[in-house]
């Protein structure tokens, strides 16, 4: 799974995202969404260490994080 | 999704360990913000600021006992998107709605949220006598120096020259004054626990708003006086601008006239979180 | 403590009958002639924990009340004349918002500016809406001290029952008269309905609560007037009027507040003149008594209605008469008050 989880109709097309991935693993899609805004896309899963600064910037609130950890040892397998 | 996840593909383990990995959410929508898409602009700071609203609100762990007013403006629709009892303010008034509820409930939390037509033009005395009172409340007030909602009339936090649909030329001090700085102007009275002001346009500047934010709900919670946070907003359709654009316009340009920091701080203590 | 009576002032009165119906908030404005209510209030609330908050204006003291009302608490305001225009906008938030409040307007002479003398005014304003849009308050019109202080408690009721604004229409002489009334030093607290719509904070609720005037679905809107339209018409129940030597008169006199008490007193001089009068008080002005007046009115000669305005009541005593009884009027304006020599002489005109 991507760190960095967009949820698509959510967004507007402002870019914002785009501007401040400091790893360019951002870019706006070709195309649409139900809204009719080309919405960003997680164009280079590989790029991206999920430094939330698209989702800082994202001003939907339209943009999940997710980080690696390690797994605690039992409790983890009874969520998700 | 609010917990971590177990990894299903494997595409997100770390080959050179053995270790099992899970992926943690660490941005996620807060709790006291409802799952309503915004109705606002593309670029628009709005959203930014009621997040980070909601964010103090779960962390502050106010989500039942707040109650926030909304102003007429583009945030007239504020009441949709949190979590928590709202209140829909005629134009200007929230300032007094929100002495009537604190009042009324002085262990609520009470939050009002306005643009700068709503604080500083029509509802410039409810705001000034409401601090004067010292007024246990908390102003999350947003500047972004236009009248977004009815179609981009000037504003009076315009900025000298800057062209309207109603100062088409740009604002001329002669006969439409000077822009009004609220921080400023709030700053000499005595109710006034804590202000600041701080522009909405990048990852650090966000962060600061959080540490602001804290700060004036403090100094609402620890009883000592008026909370305001004002932050410098874009509003890229009405000023003619890309988001992007209109956020660097704010970094190089507005600040000039509204300069960014804090005005008032009577909290004693260190931040206590 | 037992009630007593006591030579109490008009407007000491009121202020006293608002805690005794259990005004939780005060929030004004000083204006002359009403000013007796915020100083008594001023010490009288805060000693029994209640709030006071002496506002920065008229519009600021009826948003107080709207956010004291959304947070369930019983609030009221009090004013005159100019003051209450000033707060017109928010009155039509709180009925479109369906909020119970109290709104004290003590009427002095207008338009403008006016005078401090009293008047009969703001019958229009109070009983028609007054601000924007369709809707009403309850009115109520007290005449005597005793009135002063019983219809507090009574309008903090009905806003309750119907979750609407309700309104004390008295007048510069009943505010500052004097006379004796029986005041409750301890009356005991009224019960208050449940107030679950109340935005008070969720404290475990399941859901938040939003206190809200703007529907902007036209037929949202439009749904949301009819419930309020159907409310008004169910508070027509609550209709309350007092009629005095009605049943034999020749004449019938309509008036409310002061000038019901001048045209009681023009009645008795002109059934010593030999023409029998009798007054029909509506005590609400909203909702208006239409049918008690159309029935009393029905084998009268003539009705007279008598008020400190250049005529607002007596449109509402025609229609409710409809052109079966001729309908004249008798009013003086700008704080002049008639004696009642002179209401008499225009029952006695009205017979002849």
């Amino acid at each position: 799974m991507d760190l960095c989880q967009i949820h698509v109709d959510r967004c507007k097309g402002c870019e914002l995202c785009v501007e401040f991935c400091p790893k360019h693993a951002l870019e706006m899609s070709e195309g649409r969404n139900a809204a009719g805004y080309h919405p960003a896309v997680l164009a280079h899963p590989d790029l991206c260490n999920g430094c939330a600064l698209c989702a800082e910037m994202c001003p939907e609130t339209g943009i999940e994080i997710y980080r690696r950890q390690k797994r605690a040892r039992q409790d983890a397998t009874d969520q998700g | 999704m609010t917990t971590a996840m177990n990894q299903q593909d494997g595409t997100n383990r770390t080959p050179d360990t053995e270790q099992l990995v899970d992926l943690k959410c660490v941005f996620e929508r807060p709790q006291a913000l409802s799952d309503k898409p915004f109705h606002y602009c593309p670029g628009c700071s709005h959203g930014t600021y009621h997040r980070l609203i909601a964010e103090m609100i779960d962390e502050f762990g106010l989500l039942d006992r707040t109650v926030g007013i909304c102003p007429v403006g583009c945030a007239v629709f504020a009441y949709e998107y949190f979590e928590v009892d709202m209140i829909e303010a005629s134009h200007g008034r929230a300032p007094a709605v929100a002495t009537g509820v604190k009042r009324s409930l002085p262990d609520r939390f009470v939050f009002t949220y306005q643009g700068d037509g709503d604080l500083a033009s029509i509802g410039m005395g409810e705001i000034i006598h409401a601090a004067a009172r010292g007024e246990r409340i908390t102003v999350f007030f947003v500047n972004n120096g236009i009248f977004g909602m009815t179609g981009g009339q000037m504003a009076p936090t315009s900025l000298l020259g800057q062209k309207t649909t109603t100062s088409v030329d740009g604002r001329d001090p002669r006969t439409t004054g000077h822009p009004i700085k609220v921080c400023e102007l709030l700053s000499s009275l005595e109710g006034v626990a804590y202000l600041a002001r701080v522009p909405l346009t990048s990852p650090k500047n966000i962060n600061t708003c959080r540490k602001y934010m804290r700060k004036a709900i403090r100094a609402q919670t620890e009883d000592v006086g008026l909370g305001l946070v004002e932050v410098l907003s874009p509003c890229p359709v009405q000023w003619g601008m890309k988001p992007g654009d209109a956020l660097h316009y704010i970094d190089e340009t507005v600040v000039k006239a509204f300069p960014p920091g804090e005005f008032v701080d009577k909290l004693e203590s260190p931040i206590k979180t | 403590m037992p009630a007593k009576m006591q030579l109490t002032k008009g407007n000491e009165a009121l202020a006293m009958g608002a805690i005794a119906g259990g005004c939780d908030c005060f929030f004004g404005y000083p204006i002359t002639p009403q000013n007796e209510v915020p100083e008594v209030l001023s010490y009288e609330m805060p000693k029994r924990g209640r709030v006071f908050v002496q506002a920065e204006s008229e519009v600021a003291s009826i948003n107080m009340v709207y956010g004291a009302a959304a947070a369930g608490k019983r609030a009221m305001t009090s004013s005159s004349s100019p003051g209450v225009s000033l707060m017109m906008e928010g009155l039509s938030y709180i009925a479109c918002a369906e909020l119970p409040c109290l709104i004290v307007n003590v009427m002095r002479g207008g338009p403008g500016l006016g005078s401090i003398t009293p008047s009969q005014g703001d019958y229009f304003q109070a009983c028609k809406g007054g601000g924007h849009g369709d809707y009403h308050s309850i009115v109520l019109a007290p005449w005597n001290v005793q009135e002063m202080y019983e219809f507090p408690a009574l309008a903090f009721e009905l806003a309750d029952r119907y979750r609407c604004p309700a309104m004390i229409l008295a007048d510069g002489v009943l505010g500052a008269m004097m006379e004796p009334a029986i005041i409750a030093d301890n009356a005991p607290p009224p019960t208050v309905p449940e107030k679950t719509w109340a935005t008070n904070g969720r404290n475990g609720r399941a859901h938040k609560n939003v206190v809200n005037s703007l529907v902007i679905d036209p037929y949202g809107l439009r749904d949301h007037n009819l419930k309020l339209q159907a409310k008004y018409k169910k508070m027509q129940c609550e209709t309350r009027w007092d009629t005095r030597d009605v049943d034999d008169a020749e004449i019938l006199v309509v008036a409310y507040g002061i000038s019901a008490r001048l045209a009681l007193s023009g009645c008795k001089l002109a059934r010593k003149e030999g023409v029998k009068a009798g007054l029909l008080r509506p005590i609400t002005l909203y909702p208006f008594p239409t049918e008690p007046i159309a029935e009393c009115a029905a084998n009268k000669k003539r009705v007279l209605v008598v008020e400190l305005s250049a005529g607002q009541m007596v449109e509402d005593v025609r229609l409710a008469i409809n052109g079966r009884v001729p309908v004249d009027f008798y009013g003086e304006m700008g704080g002049v008050i008639p004696s009642p020599v002179e209401i008499c002489r225009k029952i006695v005109e009205a017979a002849q």
